[in-house]
């Protein structure tokens, strides 16, 4: 069981949720995210002054997914975020413990699908 | 020097120059014996109920802004605030004596700039000397007739700004307004209330379902049919993907305001106190309709999607108020509510409509401005009262009046709608071929905060830009 958590672009969701239901992969959480990586900033003007703006607006994406699963879901992720910029994201793929459906207390892989 | 300097200094120098025009405008009329009690009390009434109107540029700015996605909010609260100065300055500079100016019947030719016409206003009927007699019948001054019909002729222009909001360029948009102001509305203005060809032939619209509302309408379905629909709106199966406003408050907030400066809209079009007895028929009838197209509204959104939406009631609201504009002092109180009813369902029905044409309009202003300016205009036709507040209108076809109102009506509808809608193709197309008109698809998605501002409405919270 592993643990997909990935940071792409925001106005990259879409296509991103669209190549992942292609791949069959229905289930994660989304958040709203800012942080800083090779992009560096933009500026923003505000009454005449012109700021740096460092920290930029990303989309956290989690999968938990079964060992099979991993190479497709990356797959998709790549797909759906890539546009050859700075910026597109990344992925980072964790080992996963134990995964419990809180219904019904099932645990592990059937947890998971 | 460098370049910021450079147009620093050149709009300096432009400043100067029209400073210099408006000094230059100081013609002196001497007026005989006018009863100063009465041209101050119908000032008084004329003038808050411009100031009631130029409060709709607050209702239209909310209700655009909370119809759309918190991306774009910058953006169109901009197009909002600057559309009334560029409809300010055209219409002082041209707009005005193109439209009210003596001339033929198609066009205005006195007194064309800057108001600079000979006028002996506040005398009125034959008394008045001067070149804008279309407006000889009320009897306030000069200024007064200008600055109502200038808040009227922002109010044109602001309808454009919702349909095409978030993916128009911002200058495309100040451009299209400007000319729209500048010609455009002037010129069919003038048929009906510059004592053109269609008030020759008996066509009434008393506050403007087609002078003010069509126009902006028929302006904006030009604009929308080459602009193309927002991303994502339509999917590739042809259905619809509801885009939701950021913020229903906002868009409660804006119909409110636009109900209320509707109080000056309509009322304040008899631009005369008289013995009251006008103001508070058109007073009632404009509620009437909107109370009765809210209902209908309602009605009609709980059928065909189960729930009670409330961006659907507040466009019924609206509807309501442009299809009364044209018939509030010429039809009764039942009919008004009547005309409400069929305004309320038109709407809901209105904007499926549009969807299914993949005409992609963010907040309804075709379905609330266009479809019920028509229907308004048309209304006058059918349930139009001879001399109900003195205008001899003649009878509607339900009052024992027969089609001949109807079809002077449904000739104006033609005319106006051809006309505006020919010309605004134009001119949008060669500000697409010039200018450009949508942003990039990268801009749209961002939003056009960033992309044509720089700056967020809301740079402390954080959302999701797409969904």
């Amino acid at each position: 069981m592993k643990l997909i958590i990935a940071v792409i672009q925001p106005e990259k969701l879409t296509d991103v949720k669209n190549s992942l239901t292609r791949a069959g992969i229905g289930k994660m959480t989304v958040t709203s995210a800012i942080g800083c990586g090779q992009q560096g900033g933009y500026t923003e003007n505000y009454r005449g002054v012109i700021t740096e703006i460092n920290l930029l607006d990303k989309v956290r994406i989690e999968i938990a997914v079964n060992e099979n699963f991993v190479k497709p879901a990356i797959n998709a992720i790549i797909q759906g975020a890539r546009t050859g910029n700075i910026g597109d994201g990344k992925i980072f793929v964790v080992p996963m413990e134990e995964c419990i459906r809180v219904r019904t207390g099932e645990t592990g892989h059937e947890a998971i699908g | 020097m460098n370049r910021k300097f450079k147009t620093l200094i050149s709009l300096f120098l432009f400043a100067l120059f029209t400073g210099g025009i408006l000094f230059a405008q100081d013609a002196a009329s001497e007026a005989p014996a006018i009863n100063i009690a009465q041209v101050g009390m119908d000032t008084m009434w004329v003038m808050i109920a411009a100031f009631l109107v130029f409060f709709m540029n607050l209702g239209f700015a909310m209700v655009e802004t909370g119809l759309t996605r918190s991306k774009n909010s910058v953006n169109i609260l901009a197009k909002n605030f600057i559309v009334f100065a560029i409809a300010s300055i055209s219409f002082y500079v041209i707009g005005f004596g193109l439209m009210f100016g003596n001339g033929s019947g198609f066009i205005g030719k006195e007194g064309l700039f800057f108001i600079g016409g000979a006028d002996t206003s506040p005398l009125t009927g034959d008394a008045y000397q001067g070149a804008y007699s279309a407006l000889s019948w009320t009897g306030v001054p000069l200024f007064a007739k200008f600055f109502f019909q200038l808040v009227f002729a922002a109010t044109a222009a602001t309808i454009v700004s919702g349909a095409v909001a978030e993916r128009i360029k911002f200058h495309s948009f100040i451009v299209f307004s400007f000319v729209l102001v500048a010609i455009m509305y002037p010129i069919t203005g003038h048929w009906i209330w510059g004592g053109g060809w269609l008030a020759a032939k008996g066509f009434w619209d008393f506050a403007g379902s087609t002078v003010v509302h069509s126009v902006g309408g028929w302006a904006a379905l030009a604009g929308v049919i080459l602009l193309g629909a927002r991303t994502g709106k339509y999917k590739e199966d042809g259905s619809t993907n509801p885009i939701f406003g950021h913020n229903m408050g906002l868009a409660t907030l804006g119909a409110l305001v636009l109900w209320f400066g509707w109080f000056g809209f309509n009322p304040g079009s008899t631009m005369a106190v008289g013995d009251g007895s006008a103001i508070a028929h058109v007073a009632l009838t404009t509620n009437t309709s909107a109370v009765f197209a809210i209902a209908t509204a309602t009605i009609a959104s709980w059928l065909i999607q189960k729930k009670p939406d409330l961006s659907m009631i507040l466009n019924g609201a609206l509807a309501g108020l442009v299809a009364i504009t044209a018939p509030c002092a010429f039809v009764s109180v039942p009919a008004a509510a009547a005309i409400g009813s069929i305004a309320g369902v038109l709407v809901v029905c209105a904007v499926y409509f549009f969807d299914k044409l993949k005409i992609d309009d963010p907040v309804g202003a075709l379905s609330v401005h266009l479809v019920n300016g028509i229907f308004g205009t048309l209304a006058v036709g059918l349930w139009a009262k001879d001399g109900i507040t003195g205008a001899a209108t003649g009878n509607g076809l339900f009052n024992g009046g027969g089609f001949s109102l109807f079809l002077t009506q449904l000739t104006g509808v033609a005319a106006v709608g051809g006309f505006t809608f020919i010309a605004s193709f134009i001119i949008w197309f060669i500000i697409k071929k010039t200018l450009g008109m949508r942003v990039s698809k990268r801009e749209e998605i961002v939003g056009l905060d960033i992309g044509e501002h720089g700056m967020k409405a809301y740079p402390d919270f954080q959302g999701f830009l797409t969904k």
